[in-house]
């Protein structure tokens, strides 16, 4: 177990390493326009110019700034932005708790009803019934988050608002330490945003891997013994059937803690994504570099967490 | 070569079992008409919109709004109601199909042909080209999608083929990694062997006799990557990243009318049912073609 927690941990780090470098190139040594002329501004002069291209060390040659980067960045240091010499780290750690609670809660959300939908699904597999759920689920996975926002935006906010019920606010973010019943009126619909497609999603899911589960000969002893129907369902086949639906969990939630762009743009949430089309609009490239790497650490720690739980739950996943 | 041709006419009755499964399939008929009108409408933009009589980026200040500038609801001169600037939204709806059927047909070929090489190779010679194409896949996998994607858009600039690059840059190597894996289990099979001990090169075994055998599994595969395809170009287009205006295109429509919501909901909700339509179609056929393949898939669930 020990060494194949290190070898999944060393093959994480060389994972990050490996961004970290695409990012480097994709951003700072491919991009057409003088990183110092964008922090100096378009009415500076050579001179100014070329000390701001010294203080950021832009004049070493590329290999010594890459260096400099990652040491850096193995400090917990992602540099400063050059909009407003804000340090980079800081600046996504303070929108983090938005993001977060977007993430967290529309997770939540899909897997209450995804679950359930699956089970029910996967216990009246080739009924009308299960077809009805099948076909929802695969109209959800076809929604794009964009289009469910714009709608639940249109009909939840502006329709009954306009009808005299104003039950939800039109966006922003409210901090759950302030007011958490303001924080839950302002989190509700973004949160029906992310989680339709969530919910489509993982309903097949659950409903796949479950009805492979109950095709098992172990299922089928079980039934043999007299075991009730419930008691199948729900002790034997039911855990063993989450298998996918933890990793895929693990893998959504470090992608959604990341930036959940189209919903905060959406909802006028200043989390992380906002955070990033800002860095974007305005070409601050420590600040773009900084949030897709930050990103990326969600995701590579999240598939490293997914393993280690998958190992923990099935010896064969260490062994293999 | 008789077992050459044993082969094909046991591939003619399978092709033709999967034919007939697949008409049997009342969801899979619909959503393939849908597609083919989807189609229809890219190819024959030019007549439609001529038949329609409104061009897509006009604006039609006198007819298209009311006496009070507001945009006028469906029904009479235009079909689907105009937006503020009193442009038709059929016609711009109609415009938008060539985008989305052009963009996603081309990055999904595109995406796949760069996945079924590079995962023939991976997959049957392993090696280096193995460890690599693992490498990239954890890299290409580890970046955010929409974060990176904006942020390439905007270091070089909103364009074509900027778009259409960035999307095949996330969507090639899942399927290369799906395929090598097929690969690897197709080539332990004999009829491997047998084309070998027939002097066949790598290169003829790899695209003439493994891939015809996994090429059902890349269609399925294929299919599921055009909504994807056309949800993230829909996407990019809506965060202002994808085809610069005035081209239309359904994403941008949706964004474009945001804010009108109070004035013309008819422009917020077409494109939107139209975005909807299509990747719902492009999945049922995907779901459908995987069902008629593995028709045990089905009482499996393999969702």
């Amino acid at each position: 177990m020990v060494h194949f927690l290190l070898r999944r941990a060393a093959f994480g780090l060389l994972t990050l390493w490996l961004i970290s470098l695409a990012v480097f190139i994709l951003f700072y040594v491919a991009t057409p326009g003088d990183p110092a002329l964008m922090f100096a501004g378009e009415y500076a002069t050579a001179d100014q110019v070329a000390l701001v291209r010294a203080r950021l060390g832009l004049d070493q040659p590329l290999h010594v700034q890459y260096l400099t980067y990652l040491g850096g960045l193995l400090r917990f240091d992602f540099g400063m932005s050059f909009v407003n010499q804000e340090e980079v780290l800081s600046a996504i750690l303070r929108r983090l708790p938005a993001t977060a609670s977007l993430a967290f809660g529309s997770i939540l959300i899909w897997l209450l009803v995804a679950i359930p939908a699956g089970v029910f699904s996967a216990r009246r597999a080739g009924t009308a019934a299960d077809r009805l759920v099948t076909t929802a689920a695969l109209a959800g996975m076809s929604f794009p988050t964009f289009v469910v926002g714009t709608l639940l935006f249109y009909v939840l906010f502006f329709m009954l608002t306009n009808a005299g019920y104003p039950i939800f606010p039109s966006g922003g973010y409210k901090p759950i330490s302030r007011d958490a019943l303001e924080w839950l009126r302002h989190m509700i619909l973004p949160w029906m945003t992310l989680a339709v497609v969530g919910t489509g999603t993982y309903t097949r899911i659950a409903r796949g891997s479950l009805l492979e589960t109950l095709n098992q000969d172990y299922v089928r002893s079980a039934r043999a013994k007299g075991i009730s129907e419930g008691c199948v369902m729900y002790h034997h086949a039911l855990p063993p059937s989450l298998t996918p639906v933890v990793t895929l969990i693990g893998l959504d939630l470090g992608g959604l803690l990341g930036g959940t762009i189209i919903t905060e743009r959406i909802w006028g949430i200043n989390g992380v994504g906002s955070l990033a089309v800002q860095a974007v609009e305005n070409g601050d490239l420590p600040m773009i570099m900084g949030t897709v790497l930050f990103a990326a650490v969600f995701i590579v720690v999240a598939n490293l967490c997914v393993d280690i739980v998958q190992a923990l739950r099935d010896p064969r996943v260490r062994l293999g | 070569m008789q077992t050459s041709s044993t082969s094909v006419s046991q591939g003619l009755t399978a092709r033709r079992r999967v034919l007939r499964r697949l008409l049997r399939d009342r969801s899979f008929i619909i959503a393939f008409a849908v597609i083919l009108i989807l189609v229809l409408t890219a190819v024959l933009n030019p007549l439609i919109i001529h038949l329609i009589g409104h061009g897509p980026n006009e604006p039609f200040r006198e007819t298209g709004l009311t006496a009070g500038g507001v945009p006028l609801p469906p029904g009479g001169d235009f079909l689907l109601g105009t937006d503020v600037v009193g442009r038709d939204l059929l016609a711009r709806l109609v415009a938008g199909t060539r985008v989305t059927v052009f963009v996603a047909v081309s990055c999904a070929m595109l995406s796949i042909s760069l996945g079924v090489v590079v995962g023939l190779f991976a997959g049957y010679r392993g090696g280096i080209v193995d460890a690599m194409l693992s490498g990239f896949i954890d890299v290409v996998l580890g970046l955010p999608f929409l974060v990176t994607a904006i942020a390439l858009v905007s270091v070089y600039g909103a364009s074509f083929p900027v778009m259409m690059g960035t999307i095949v840059f996330f969507t090639w190597g899942p399927i290369a990694r799906i395929v090598r894996n097929l690969v690897v289990s197709a080539k332990e099979n004999e009829f491997v062997d047998a084309a070998r001990m027939l002097g066949a090169g790598d290169l003829h075994i790899m695209f003439r006799e493994i891939l015809p055998n996994i090429a059902g599994q890349v269609v399925v595969y294929g299919s599921l990557l055009i909504p994807q395809v056309i949800v993230l170009e829909a996407s990019l287009s809506f965060l202002g990243l994808g085809v610069p205006p005035p081209t239309a295109t359904w994403g941008g429509i949706i964004a474009e009318n945001q804010t009108n919501y109070a004035v013309a909901w008819w422009s917020i909700l077409f494109p939107s049912l139209a975005l909807l339509m299509a990747t719902l179609a492009f999945n049922i056929v995907g779901d459908g073609l995987r069902d008629a393949l593995d028709p045990s898939a089905r009482s499996r669930g393999g969702a």
